[in-house]
């Protein structure tokens, strides 16, 4: 009875934890990369295997970049960092636990892919939406986040008013009352992008759904049955997925070179093509040329360049009495 | 001394649709906030079949955050019952500077927000926290583990045990424990022999209502979690996650689970209410 216990009690807590590898890292990463890494880490494990003789564990934490930052700063113990924001591993240097020139540690800015707000319709495009312009009509529904709690609205949000801008020769007054449109014809914000997505898809409210090219595939898969079809406006906002090694900690835990190496793969051919498949731009030639079919042209713009940097359109747009809030009209 | 008629409120009333009209908005309420939502978790987790229900709650994060959430309610429920029952004997049989604050304090963590705790906890046992320092120089790990799930989901529960116990040692008096004394019995027999079988339908309620909330934890959890899939993701936690990835079937297979261990923790304690009352 004893010895039939202790082998249940094993069995349980044997489940509990995998066999050791040599070598763990952890990865902390944005809320909605889960599958993306769940299919990029075996493939390095299985190079750094063959590389090295180790055996490699890569834990995932996934959640909001920011509050993932802020648990880093608070001891969560992350080698490496996939975020979705650049100011969130900005906060990361400025506490001392990621280098200060971590952009020029890797290639692209350390951004091994990028992606810009898109638009899913539904079949066939009925209101025939395909661009920025075709938003402002009546009788247009848009679907997007509640830009004051989403990350992916904000983008939504400054690449409408990059096109205003653009279109009407840099009038900033014209570009508001463009965004003000856009807003007018949204019937519900919702708190998040999933949340969006679902008042999109299974609700069936909307005529567009505003969210990150790289989303807008993977939903068109998940909701196969409505037949929604992607639409890459003209022009959009360069959003980029910037990683870093954290370095404090992977010196700490001696794993500073399995991390480096990590990092490095995204940017092998192998990496840049699971990327692709995933409806994420790369910078590696060749697999853009691959997957051209996924990615139509589309003038892109950096935050940088228009808004002059996150921390002035932080200041600008989105504080408190900005011009976010005399444009957002949350009916 | 003078007498009043009575106003025409209070006098019995002719018009009978309003009480059937007050009934039928009570349970139309409680289908649409209660009823529906629990058959639909279920319909939902099931929707693409047995098969695949059971595929989703065997997957290995799932079934990780499944054992995890075990394992802090079951550290988490004697520590409860130890530290309910003694702080309730203390403030029903002793009368002592400091009675009142002590009560005050153990319902504290009543009426704060979950996410407030766990916050704290980030701010105490933080890297950057006040005990961050001491706690790197020793090597402690607290938060992003086991150990900072467990502390959180303590200070969430804690009022549960001695809320239950506290009014009925109260209404039942020291009379008993009295005579034991001048019988000659020990304080530990007293405990076990007059004080426990009293208050032992109590505790057990309050167990069930303290495991359950330890089950069902989400916002200090969160907070202090780090949510590393495989590790440090309770099934709440994991709900959450597997909605977000999309996995809609997984997060309702997992979400049925714990709607499952609910529905049981509530049979149990109908069943108790019984006994205690």
């Amino acid at each position: 009875m004893k010895t039939r216990l202790t082998t249940a009690l094993a069995l349980v807590l044997g489940l509990a934890s995998p066999v050791a590898a040599q070598d763990a890292i952890l990865n902390v990463s944005y809320d909605i990369a889960r599958e993306l890494f769940a299919e990029l880490n075996p493939v390095f494990a299985k190079q750094w295997q063959e590389q090295t003789g180790r055996t490699v564990a890569i834990d995932q934490s996934h959640g909001g970049s920011s509050k993932q930052a802020r648990a880093i700063l608070e001891g969560l113990p992350a080698d490496v960092v996939t975020f979705n924001q650049v100011t969130d591993i900005e906060v990361l240097a400025e506490g001392g636990m990621v280098d200060e020139n971590w952009r020029e540690a890797f290639p692209n800015g350390a951004s091994p892919y990028y992606s810009l707000p898109a638009f899913l319709v539904r079949e066939g495009n009925p209101k025939s939406i395909d661009d920025w312009d075709d938003l402002v009509r009546d009788g247009v529904q848009v679907i997007f986040p509640n830009p004051k709690t989403s990350g992916n609205a904000r983008y939504t949000y400054l690449a409408a008013y990059a096109y205003a801008l653009e279109t009407n020769g840099g009038d900033h007054a014209a570009a508001q009352e463009f965004v003000k449109k856009i807003f007018a014809n949204v019937p519900v914000f919702d708190q998040g992008g999933r949340a969006a997505t679902a008042t999109f898809a299974e609700r069936n409210i909307g005529d567009v759904l505003i969210t990150f090219e790289a989303e807008t595939g993977g939903i068109a898969r998940q909701y196969a049955d409505a037949k929604l079809e992607r639409v890459t406006p003209s022009l959009s906002v360069l959003a980029e997925f910037p990683i870093a090694v954290v370095t404090e900690n992977a010196e700490d835990k001696g794993t500073a070179e399995v991390s480096k190496a990590y990092l490095d793969f995204l940017y092998s051919p192998e990496a840049q093509r699971i990327l692709a498949q995933n409806f994420n731009r790369v910078p590696d030639q060749a697999i853009t040329a691959e997957f051209a079919a996924n990615f139509p042209d589309v003038k892109l713009v950096t935050v940088e360049d228009v808004f002059g940097g996150w921390d002035t359109v932080q200041q600008d747009h989105f504080a408190e009495g900005g011009i976010l809030d005399s444009v957002f009209v949350n009916q | 001394m003078t007498t009043t008629t009575a106003p025409a409120a209070l006098a019995p009333r002719q018009d009978r649709s309003a009480p059937w009209l007050l009934i039928a908005v009570a349970v139309v309420l409680t289908l649409f906030i209660v009823v529906v939502p629990l058959i639909y978790i279920f319909w939902r987790a099931l929707s693409e079949g047995w098969g695949i229900f059971v595929q989703n709650i065997l997957a290995p994060d799932t079934l990780h955050a499944i054992w995890l959430t075990s394992v802090v309610a079951v550290i988490t429920l004697p520590v409860n019952l130890a530290i309910g029952t003694s702080a309730a004997w203390l403030i029903a049989r002793f009368s002592f500077p400091g009675r009142k604050a002590l009560l005050t304090l153990i319902e504290l963590p009543f009426s704060i927000s979950p996410i407030i705790a766990g916050v704290c906890y980030l701010l105490l046992y933080g890297r950057q926290g006040l005990l961050g320092p001491v706690l790197a120089a020793g090597d402690v790990t607290i938060l992003f583990a086991l150990p900072g799930i467990v502390m959180v989901t303590l200070f969430v529960t804690s009022p549960f045990v001695a809320r239950e116990i506290l009014p009925l040692m109260q209404a039942q008096g020291s009379e008993q424990e009295q005579a034991a004394l001048t019988l000659g019995a020990s304080g530990w027999q007293i405990f076990r022999r007059v004080t426990l079988p009293n208050i032992r339908w109590a505790l057990l309620y309050g167990a069930v209502l303290a495991t359950a909330r330890a089950v069902g934890e989400f916002g200090a959890v969160s907070v202090v979690s780090g949510a590393i899939r495989g590790q440090t993701n309770t099934l709440p936690l994991q709900i959450e996650l597997l909605f977000n990835d999309l996995n809609t079937v997984g997060a309702f297979a997992a979400a049925s689970t714990l709607t499952l261990i609910a529905l049981v923790v509530l049979i149990l304690k109908t069943v108790l209410e019984g006994r205690t009352a």
